[in-house]
């Protein structure tokens, strides 16, 4: 008897406050949302969004057509033709990444011997037609060379250990 | 010349409040999302005007345009006049809520109520529970069987805590010795500080047993069964869209604006206050229950109905009893 009145004490007296003021404490946190199209968060150093193909420093491009990602591509959404400029070296003629088949898993940054293709940190791929989704050379391929993104320094540090 | 000022003052009192309660319901949704959405680390509204204040017109809009779906398998005519009988009981009850001291205006003197009835409590008692008829109804009517079981759990939930809610204000009544609450008011004023005089200082239990029925009256979490969206789709406005549901919607926050008003006339001094009584207090108190019945909702998880009846009959029943008992026994011997 006492101890059946003692534990409607401690379940409404005791409890009930106690859930009152845990709830109110998180009423002066900071919101953990963000206004998101308005105001995007950081995306983590090694996260894996959209690829970009990289230039050297003179502005050639690192990509040299050896079709290596193309093979380690387990989604097989890489598809290249090789072509050869006016000084005899190789280059991608045609790159194309089928967006809808990629899988995001950083395979081809991986498998790539000449560092020239990385997944960057854009995400927001929604598009009204599947034939958009096939990304060209002119999509990804960089403008300058990224090489001053602090997350391509994090890459080569935790490369070892994908 | 003289009747038709008069006249022309009532209708401006009930314009006055039923836009007062309008805007006050409007506001009530987004003070409801804003605050849910900050003790749950969200943000809430926040697109719409500064800190979103426009959210509540934006809603209205959408639900004005929205298509109005009346299913085959219902009755018609209930269906149509349920959501009008659950929208106007919650605005009615504010007739005799006394919103201020009687005021001077064209020669008369104007008590700030629409009408000063002399058994006030027994017209709101009356009056809330009539909004529990369009619930039921219009579940029933929907023809759809959430909404039924919605609507079965209103009335099962009814007569679990209304006997509990008529009683936690009788020593109320017996330590005023009145039912205009004009009068409960009046007594109330002066004391300690301003509000020593309160009757919730008097009889805390009838303050706390009549604060829990009138959650459950209003069907807010945690005894909110008949929405309960987590088993029920939406309970009795499941089938219901456009205006008709915007009438349920703006007659569940018109009760819950009804009861905290309620609340602070009978218990909190109504427009009494420490300094400078007026309405700007019985406002205060309002906006202050409101936010109480939105920090429960995001504190306090829902309750099974067979709970909430036997926690109506067993513990708020009794207790209420007792609390007539004791109440009478204290007046008897002091």
């Amino acid at each position: 008897m006492l101890k059946k009145f003692w534990d409607i004490i401690k379940t409404t007296v005791i409890a009930f406050p106690v859930g009152f003021y845990s709830t109110f404490k998180h009423l002066f946190r900071k919101p953990v949302t963000k206004k998101y199209p308005r105001a995007k968060s950081e995306m983590m150093p090694r996260y894996r969004g959209l690829h970009y193909l990289e230039r050297y420093d003179d502005g050639t491009e690192r990509c040299v057509c050896c079709g290596l990602c193309a093979a380690a591509c387990p989604a097989d959404a890489i598809y290249m033709e090789p072509s050869e400029n006016e000084k005899g070296e190789r280059f991608a003629k045609v790159y194309e990444i089928n967006m809808i088949r990629c899988i995001f898993c950083g395979f081809c940054e991986e498998a790539c011997p000449e560092e020239a293709i990385f997944l960057g940190h854009e995400f927001e791929l929604a598009d009204d037609d599947r034939d958009k989704f096939i990304y060209s050379k002119d999509d990804m391929l960089v403008e300058h060379p990224r090489k001053d993104k602090p997350y391509k320094k994090i890459y080569r540090r935790t490369r070892r250990y994908y | 010349m003289a009747d038709f000022t008069f006249i022309a003052i009532i209708i401006a009192k009930v314009a006055v409040i039923f836009i007062a309660v309008i805007s006050g319901c409007a506001y009530a949704t987004w003070l409801e999302r804003k605050l849910l959405g900050r003790l749950q680390n969200r943000m809430g509204p926040t697109y719409v005007g500064p800190f979103g204040l426009l959210q509540p017109l934006a809603d209205g809009l959408k639900l004005l345009f929205k298509e109005d779906v009346v299913l085959s398998g219902s009755e018609r005519v209930i269906f149509a006049i349920s959501p009008i009988i659950a929208f106007i009981p919650g605005f009615m009850a504010f007739a005799v809520i006394p919103i201020g001291p009687p005021i001077e205006l064209f020669g008369y003197t104007v008590p700030l109520s629409i009408s000063d009835l002399n058994i006030g409590i027994l017209f709101i008692l009356a009056t809330t529970s009539l909004g529990v008829y369009g619930i039921a109804l219009g579940g029933w009517a929907s023809g759809s069987k959430y909404s039924l079981l919605g609507g079965i759990r209103s009335s099962a939930q009814m007569i679990s805590y209304e006997v509990a809610y008529g009683l936690s204000l009788v020593p109320i009544l017996m330590i005023s010795s009145t039912l205009s609450l004009q009068e409960i008011v009046a007594q109330q004023a002066g004391g300690f500080m301003g509000f020593g005089n309160w009757f919730v200082f008097k009889n805390p239990i009838a303050f706390i047993i009549f604060w829990i029925c009138a959650v459950a009256e209003t069907n807010r979490s945690p005894f909110d069964m008949p929405e309960a969206e987590s088993e029920l789709v939406g309970g009795y406005h499941t089938e219901y869209s456009s205006m008709r549901f915007s009438m349920f919607f703006v007659g569940e926050y018109a009760n819950m604006l009804t009861a905290s008003a309620v609340v602070s006339t009978m218990f909190l001094g109504g427009w009494h206050g420490p300094v400078a009584s007026g309405p700007w207090w019985l406002v205060i108190k309002v906006v202050c229950f409101m936010a109480f019945y939105i920090w429960i909702r995001g504190t306090l998880p829902r309750v099974r109905y067979d709970q909430l009846m036997n926690f109506g009959w067993k513990v708020l029943f009794p207790i209420a009893l007792l609390n007539v008992l004791v109440t009478g026994l204290i007046m008897h011997l002091v």
